[in-house]
């Protein structure tokens, strides 16, 4: 099944992935600081971070370019994988805390709660926060769409209230009462599984941990797609009546899809928030949400391969111009999304692969004459 | 479900009314097809043919009436999936194919199979699905477009896509809406005698503007006016009857 859904492109792109996944440690951990060789310990947390943004991108293009469910709420998925993991680093702070609570995390002693909170318990535990990671927003998003689809919200009206949703979290979670930290959100976090989060090694594991998330993200998604569950979608997509006048089940589909893909923004998001250091509500804002669908437009929507590049591509502008000018990045985002949609409406990916088959179709063009000419 | 088989009809409407805001698109209308029936409806613009399709598909809800299946299938409780499941194909007035799919895989999708989320996940396809998709192909005249794109078929060829796509399905019934719009004649008389060789073992009803095709078909027609049945019979029956001449001929 793994084998029949990885063409010739996927190959490439795990290959690429892989060489990087092995370069990057090795440039920072085998080579002499100072040596021109060197990569810096930053960058090797930063590019962890560019891979979690892939791996959301991927997600979002499950739904959004294969079954034209277009999310403008995916960065909640995201924040609340990111929560999870945060609530297991502040567990695992212990008594290191400025207040020396052996159990509660500094937030809680600063408000004054005498108890841990009910939910904040099993969070000690880190594979129950890995699968709060993933339960918590493929819950959320099962919930969502059970209603939304059901009641067939379609369309623009859809991507309106899935960006309500990652507004109203996003203010849920700013309130001190929620009992996630407030604005401050969750942070100086100490160590993961006994493992310094500073140092260079744990860092570099982070790194190798987000590759393998993206990859394994990756295939499943190209299982899904390359299936006939896949073609399904791609038939909601482009005809959901037709589909349904088939004996499909479109709000399963959409359902089942949603939810996987929720859940992977959620690994994703398990996965930013040691390498970043911090999960604040900021997260939920509806901006970065449709910031990811930029990414999956620049990218190439309906490829998977095409929106892990363009989130990429894009995080790495950013951090670029964010840096040199950083009055102008939404300036320079938005005239991106808006040059893309005129000149490359297949994004980044599809336009090269345009190019290359027009290469190839070049010879061919004299002998396919004569047959379109047929009735 | 109904409890006993109240009738032997394999889809019978009775009393069926359904008003958009105040307008009675289907005014009390009672309609029968026999199993492996052929049958025209015709009747002017508004005559509720397209709404009398919606409520067999399960698309609309009539407001009032019957719609029995099979004399035991309650219709009314139906969504359009339920509809497909039991039997009942529907092809739309303006082609629609899945136009970002090979033409082999728009058939491959409307073959009678399994149609939960699992069940496609994990299956391939078999032997007898790639040789039924074959007869399919030969049947429509796509064998050479076997791979290419429904996108990049001509307007008549998506037409007989999505009949090829309604057989694959194996339907008991087939509601076919308005088929040979679009058509050059010779592909309008092909898809009469088509559409003549699928009844029989497939129940077929044909909603139609044009006469020409209609005559073609030479079976009982059905004439809809203002939601309801006003004439019924052989088509040289109803072209004499003064209403429908009145309604719908003589204009």
């Amino acid at each position: 099944m793994i084998l029949r859904a990885l063409d010739l492109r996927s190959w490439i792109f795990l290959g690429v992935l892989f060489a990087f996944t092995v370069a990057v440690p090795v440039l920072n951990l085998a080579m002499e600081p100072g040596s021109s060789a060197h990569l810096p310990s930053f960058a090797v947390s930063l590019f962890g971070k560019y891979l979690c943004y892939a791996l959301l991108a991927v997600a979002l293009d499950l739904v959004w370019g294969y079954c034209g469910i277009l999310s403008l709420g995916h960065g909640a998925f995201f924040a609340l994988g990111g929560y999870a993991m945060g609530m297991h680093l502040m567990r695992e702070i212990g008594p290191r805390g400025v207040y020396g609570d052996p159990v509660l995390p500094d937030f809680m002693v600063f408000l004054n709660w005498p108890e841990l909170p009910w939910f904040w318990h099993g969070f000690d535990m880190f594979w129950f926060a890995v699968a709060m990671a993933l339960f918590v927003p493929g819950l959320l998003a099962f919930a969502f769409g059970w209603l939304a689809f059901r009641s067939r919200v379609t369309g623009v009206y859809l991507s309106i209230i899935t960006q309500a949703l990652t507004y109203a979290l996003m203010l849920a979670f700013f309130r001190n009462e929620m009992g996630f930290g407030g604005n401050n959100g969750l942070t100086d976090f100490k160590d993961v599984l006994g493992f310094d989060l500073q140092s260079d090694q744990t860092r570099a594991g982070l790194f190798v941990a987000s590759a393998l998330a993206l990859a394994f993200g990756f295939v499943l998604c190209r299982i899904v797609t390359t299936s006939k569950a896949g073609k399904v979608m791609i038939a909601v997509r482009d005809a959901e009546s037709r589909t349904r006048f088939l004996g499909y089940r479109v709000e399963s589909y959409k359902l089942f899809v949603f939810t996987l893909s929720a859940m992977l923004a959620g690994l994703a998001g398990a996965l930013y928030t040691p390498q970043v250091g911090i999960i604040n509500p900021s997260e939920f804002s509806p901006a970065n949400s449709i910031e990811i669908v930029i990414w999956v437009a620049i990218g190439g929507r309906g490829t998977l391969i095409g929106a892990a590049i363009g989130a990429i591509l894009v995080g790495i502008a950013k951090t670029l111009l964010t840096g040199l000018f950083p009055e102008f990045w939404l300036f320079v985002l938005g005239g991106l999304f808006v040059l893309v949609t005129l000149f490359l409406p297949k994004g980044v990916l599809g336009a090269f692969g345009a190019l290359s088959a027009k290469a190839a179709r070049r010879p061919a063009a004299f002998e396919l004459k004569p047959r379109e000419a047929q009735p | 479900m109904i409890s006993h088989k109240s009738t032997n009809a394999l889809l019978y409407l009775d009393g069926v009314t359904k008003s958009f805001d105040g307008f009675k698109a289907i005014n009390s209308l009672s309609f029968m097809i026999n199993k492996g029936e052929l049958r025209a409806v015709i009747g002017p613009n508004g005559a509720g043919k397209t709404t009398m399709m919606d409520i067999v598909t399960g698309k609309t809800k009539p407001d009032m009436g019957d719609v029995v299946w099979d004399g035991t299938v309650n219709l009314t409780e139906c969504d359009e999936a339920d509809s497909a499941r039991l039997g009942i194909g529907r092809k739309f007035q303006k082609p629609t194919v899945f136009e970002t799919h090979t033409v082999e895989d728009n058939l491959l999708l409307a073959l009678k199979d399994e149609r939960s989320v699992l069940a496609t996940l994990l299956s391939s396809r078999s032997k007898a699905q790639l040789a039924r998709i074959d007869e399919l192909l030969v049947l429509i005249r796509l064998e050479e477009r076997r791979h290419e794109l429904a996108a990049d078929l001509s307007h008549g060829q998506k037409q007989w896509l999505e009949i090829g796509m309604l057989l694959a399905q194996d339907p008991q019934l087939l509601l076919v809406d308005e088929p040979a719009a679009g058509m050059t004649d010779e592909e309008t008389m092909r898809t009469a005698d088509l559409l003549k060789e699928i009844a029989g073992d497939h129940a077929v009803v044909v909603v139609e503007h044009d006469m020409a095709f209609v005559k073609a078909l030479d079976c009982r027609v059905t004439v809809l006016h203002q939601g309801a049945v006003i004439a019924e019979g052989s088509i040289e029956h109803v072209s004499a009857d003064p209403r429908v001449v009145e309604v719908y001929l003589g204009r």
